[in-house]
């Protein structure tokens, strides 16, 4: 038994490293958590379970939108064997090259992991693709569903969506790289409603990333919930007719149930068709859209900025009455002059009464009732009284959004009166300076969506509800905004009944005698917004019947002279349209499609600045249309 | 000398305990490691588990067979024993299959057979018993000598075959020299050359070599300036040196470059979690997962899913780690603790110098692969591929840890009636 020392010495080490061995196991196994974090993203996938967005329907219940079945290729680059290539490319279509780039792109993202080899594929392209799938190792399909449009019509009411960006998923949480989101149309506005909820499936890999069953028997999974289905208040039909009326014109149609706010048809042109917004076409067709000379994108009926013309003699009439500056007995002489230019008039008989100024659209008349009121005594100053009559008209739902249901929309221009300050000098204006505001000239811009707006509350003599496109999310009524509220002018009803039989005039044995049809009652006013660069825009605002009314229009026609020729046959068809369901006059309604007002593409007097203004900034400053006195 | 009424008698329960214990523990944890849906049986032959069985069933044959044989068979057949594994040695060199760069495996039909995993208790039975000739004197230079050769010619032959790991098993026989009177200077420069080496890896030399010579200059100051000390010193200090100054040398030139990558994932010089460091970073994320208890039996995603690598073989200790936590690792460490000690408890009851020597042996292999394995598979020490002892899957080497273990078994049932 020598060295028995030494055993200690060896039995010293062991227990020194078996001892440095269990405090370093303490350590990774009990103190530190990070390993257990990785090891959870080593196997567990958080697989989305994408919820089917809602459908959209028109107020009939028929389909607007529906969603289509698209598949998306994946690869997991590792699985990868050799194929043959070639057959595989014919089948997506795509080049040799093409296919050594993706594999790369997906090689470099990640070897074992899977990303988008193509995009939404077609049903048909994945039923040709799915019987050869097994020779391709290392891709498969994963399902998606992309937007659908089966009518083609009204794509900017509808909208589109578009995968989210960077910004938006570092601010709303919910949405992760790759969601899809409404941008524009009622996408966008009613997302929240059409998107539903994601569910998501937690699976277990291996370290192939090879689906490995579900994670604690989908304790932790929860399921999509489809999004909501919307009834809008758009009428299909009618749309149609408005679309197929507008072809190869510039305008835009905008009709409202005025007992409601309900949008029957939204009307934009040139427009789109909605489909080519849609999956994999859609920024090259987006951008195409973009360069387009007539700016299809534009959506006219809530945008663009018109001088009202004639229509708006109306408004000024009103509140003209409300203030007791005339009444339906007033006359004034045939003429209005300031300084050295007089203001003309076409002729027609004189000593009219208010009833007789809307019929014939007497131009002094309302330069004189703008004069009457807006430099009258009572209101001390000119600015004073300019200040009221703007209070008024912003009543009528002009010069600020009138909050419809759809993004985008835009304010519309009535100036203030530090606009006129700035622009004479305080003090150095007055009603003569601007008098063409009187009829709807100069410096106003209302969208067509105001100015139906103006008709609905006409039609309702005095008030409107606020104009919208959704009636209903799933079964229940939208009251996701305040669409019950009855916006009231400051206008009395009483007042109204003299327009109103002025604007039967108009119709009966007036400037728009085109658009009378069957037995109804119809008011309306034609209106020629001046346009110093071309031919003028024809503008037609109605509302249909008298008593009760059921449909307010308004139509615009870019550069196509005068109001009755182009705007008021349009608008006519449509509400008889709407009204029985049928068109009577089979060859004004030929005529309407036949007519194409487009320009020539190259012609120069065609040039940007001749489309209606598109404002960059809200101010109500914006836009400016040079004073020119009307000629209707 | 009497005969053995029976060949359980005097047999030490408790070692054969804590065998049966690691065996079925490892077979287990195999089952788990690389559970197969479609093979549920842990019987199913066509999977690791299933033949792990095969050489559990074939290894208590052996065990058997060992304790039948009588007790003097093995000191008296060492040196042959030896010769014919390091002829098998050659032949494998010659013969072998190459697997994963290793050529060190016999190939019989469907199973592998690894000859090094034999060389250690052959190599063990024969510096046991030169070791226990009479007048024998570790002192003396030709004692160390042939002890030396004795362990340094299948440390070269199994470098032969490119399989490092199971030729650093064979440096644990420094313990059983040490027990038997190598001077315990030897385990200092040892320890303190690898000190040395890593030090070097992961500081500049210079800085090494002068505070180096300020220590020794600070001696030299201190001790009494006698002529023997300065050149003590200064021998010492130039070898230190000469490790320093080799290092680079060592490093780029011996050292293939997977061992490289692995010491400097080690050192944190190679933070390449996809590269060297991925069979580490795995291993780790798999035992630190498992928390104090474990995640369950079959529950263990890192192993089962293929994260980590080898995960019946060399990583076999990450199975338990994750499945069982650190519960499951204070047991497997526990139960190798307790077969050491009660190993050297043997080892020094024995009135037999070969037994003893050849127990010290059975500690310091068993040591040394508990050590590297798992220390391994904890980011202690740099990826070195050796079994865990009884746990690993593998034939061979469930084989060769049986022969080791059971022949001690055997040498020590004898320990009452052996006088010397």
């Amino acid at each position: 038994m020598q060295n028995s020392g030494q055993r200690f010495v060896i039995l010293g080490i062991f227990t020194v490293v078996i001892f440095i061995y269990l405090v370093r196991l303490f350590y990774i196994q009990v103190i530190d958590d990070s390993y257990k974090l990785s090891a959870n993203n080593n196997v567990l996938r958080y697989i989305t379970e994408y919820p089917a967005r809602g459908l959209v329907y028109d107020r009939t219940g028929k389909l607007l939108v529906y969603n289509e079945a698209v598949y998306d290729l994946m690869v997991i680059p590792k699985q990868v064997k050799d194929f043959d290539t070639t057959s595989f490319c014919d089948i997506i279509g795509i080049t040799k090259e093409d296919f050594e780039k993706k594999l790369k792109k997906a090689k470099t993202y990640s070897r074992v992991k899977s990303s988008i080899f193509e995009k939404q594929l077609s049903a048909e392209t994945y039923a040709v693709l799915q019987e050869k799938l097994f020779k391709f190792h290392g891709f498969y399909v994963q399902p998606r569903t992309l937007r659908k449009y089966p009518n083609k019509v009204a794509g900017h009411t509808l909208g589109y969506i578009g995968e989210v960006d960077d910004k938006l998923v570092a601010k709303n949480p919910y949405y992760q790289s790759g969601d899809y989101i409404g941008v524009s149309g009622l996408e966008q506005s009613y997302e929240e409603e059409l998107r539903g909820q994601r569910g998501v499936r937690i699976v277990m890999v291996d370290v192939f990333n090879r689906e490995k069953g579900s994670f604690s028997n989908g304790d932790y999974d929860s399921a999509a919930v489809s999004g909501q289905n919307l009834v809008t208040t758009l009428d299909l039909e009618l749309q149609m007719l408005g679309e197929r009326l507008l072809e190869n014109k510039i305008g835009s149609v905008v009709a409202i149930e005025p007992s409601t706010g309900e949008i029957l048809a939204i009307v934009t042109k040139p427009g789109y068709d909605p489909n080519l917004l849609v999956g994999r076409v859609r920024s090259k067709n987006y951008s195409q859209l973009l360069k387009d000379e007539l700016k299809p994108l534009f959506n006219r009926a809530m945008m663009a900025y018109y001088p009202p013309g004639s229509t708006f003699k109306l408004v000024n009439a009103l509140i003209a009455q409300q203030e007791s500056i005339i009444n339906p007995g007033t006359v004034f002489p045939h003429s209005f002059v300031v300084g050295s230019k007089s203001v003309k008039c076409h002729p027609h008989p004189g000593g009219l009464s208010l009833e007789g100024a809307v019929q014939y659209s007497c131009n002094p008349y309302f330069c004189n009732t703008f004069r009457a009121f807006v430099d009258n005594r009572k209101f001390v100053t000119s600015e004073k009284g300019y200040k009221l009559w703007r209070d008024y008209v912003l009543s009528f739902g002009v010069g600020r959004k009138i909050g419809v249901d759809l993004p985008h929309e835009l304010a519309g221009n009535v100036p203030k009166v530090d606009f006129y300050d700035r622009y004479y000098g305080k003090g150095r204006w007055k009603a003569s300076t601007i008098f063409s505001l009187g009829i709807g000239q100069g410096e106003l811009g209302v969208t067509p969506l105001q100015m139906a707006n103006i008709m609905c509350i006409i039609a309702n003599k005095g008030y409107y509800y606020t104009p919208h496109i959704v009636k209903k999310i799933g079964d229940k009524k939208n009251t996701t905004r305040n669409l019950a509220e009855k916006h009231v002018t400051m206008v009395n009803a009483s007042h109204f009944e003299a327009i109103q039989d002025g604007m039967q005039k108009v119709v009966e044995a007036g400037t728009a005698r085109v658009a009378r049809f069957g037995d109804f009652v119809i008011c309306g006013k034609t209106g020629t917004a001046q346009n110093p660069h071309g031919k003028d825009h024809s503008l037609f605002v109605a509302f249909a019947p008298r008593e009760n009314p059921k449909i307010a229009i308004a139509v615009m026609v870019e550069n196509s002279g005068f109001g009755a020729t182009w705007a008021a046959p349009v608008a006519s068809l449509m509400m008889e349209k709407y009204l029985t369901d049928s068109i009577s006059r089979p060859e004004l309604y030929e005529r309407m499609i036949k007519g194409n007002l487009l320009p020539t593409r190259k012609d120069s007097l065609f040039k940007k600045t001749d489309r209606p203004k598109v404002p960059e900034f809200e101010s109500e400053e914006d836009v400016i249309v040079d004073i020119k006195t009307d000629q209707p | 000398m009497r005969k053995q009424k029976s060949i359980f008698e005097n047999i030490d329960w408790l070692i054969v305990g804590i065998y049966l214990a690691l065996v079925l523990i490892g077979w287990v944890n195999i089952y788990a490691a690389v559970y197969n849906e479609d093979h549920k049986s842990i019987l199913d032959i066509s999977q690791n588990y299933g033949r792990q069985m095969v050489w559990i069933a074939t290894s208590l044959v052996l065990a058997i067979f060992i304790l039948v044989i009588d007790g003097k068979f093995f000191e008296a057949f060492a040196y042959p024993i030896y010769g014919f594994v390091l002829l098998i040695l050659v032949a494998v060199l010659l013969f072998g299959k190459e697997v994963a760069g290793s050529k060190s495996w016999f190939e019989i039909g469907a199973f592998r057979l690894q000859p090094a995993e034999f060389a250690k208790f052959a190599t063990n039975m024969a510096l046991a018993k030169y070791l226990s000739t009479v007048n024998i004197n570790m002192k003396d230079f030709r004692t160390k000598l042939v002890a030396g050769t004795f362990i340094i010619i299948p440390i070269a032959m199994i470098l032969l075959q490119n399989d490092t790991g199971s030729a650093l098993v064979f440096c644990s026989f420094i313990f059983v020299l040490y027990r038997e009177g190598l001077s315990q200077n030897v385990l200092i420069i040892g320890f303190f050359a690898v000190l040395l080496f890593v030090l070097a890896l992961m500081v500049s030399k210079i800085i090494i070599v002068s505070v180096l010579a300020g220590i020794a200059v600070l001696a030299i100051a201190l001790l009494r300036k006698t002529r023997k000390n300065i050149i003590t010193i200064s021998v010492i200090l130039a070898m230190a040196a000469g490790v320093v100054f080799s290092v680079d040398y060592f490093f780029h030139n011996v050292l293939e470059p997977h061992q490289k990558q692995r010491i400097n994932f080690l050192l944190g010089k190679d933070t390449d979690l996809k590269g060297a460091g991925y069979n580490v970073n795995q291993s780790l994320i798999a035992i630190g997962s498992g928390g104090l208890t474990g995640k369950g039996f079959l529950n263990g995603t890192q192993t089962k899913f293929d994260f980590v690598p080898e995960q019946s073989t060399d990583f076999i200790f990450c199975t338990v780690g994750e499945e069982w936590g650190f519960l499951g690792s204070l047991v497997i460490l526990g139960l190798f603790t307790a077969l050491l000690y009660r190993i050297l408890f043997i080892a020094e009851r024995q009135k037999s110098d070969f037994t003893r020597i050849y127990a010290y042996g059975v500690a310091s292999i068993l040591f040394i692969h508990l050590m590297v394995n798992i220390g391994m598979t904890i980011g202690l020490l740099p990826v070195i591929g050796i079994p865990l002892p009884f746990l690993s899957y593998g034939g061979s080497s469930l084989w060769s840890f049986t022969i080791l273990l059971f022949i001690l078994v055997k040498l020590d049932s004898y320990r009452t009636f052996i006088l010397r």
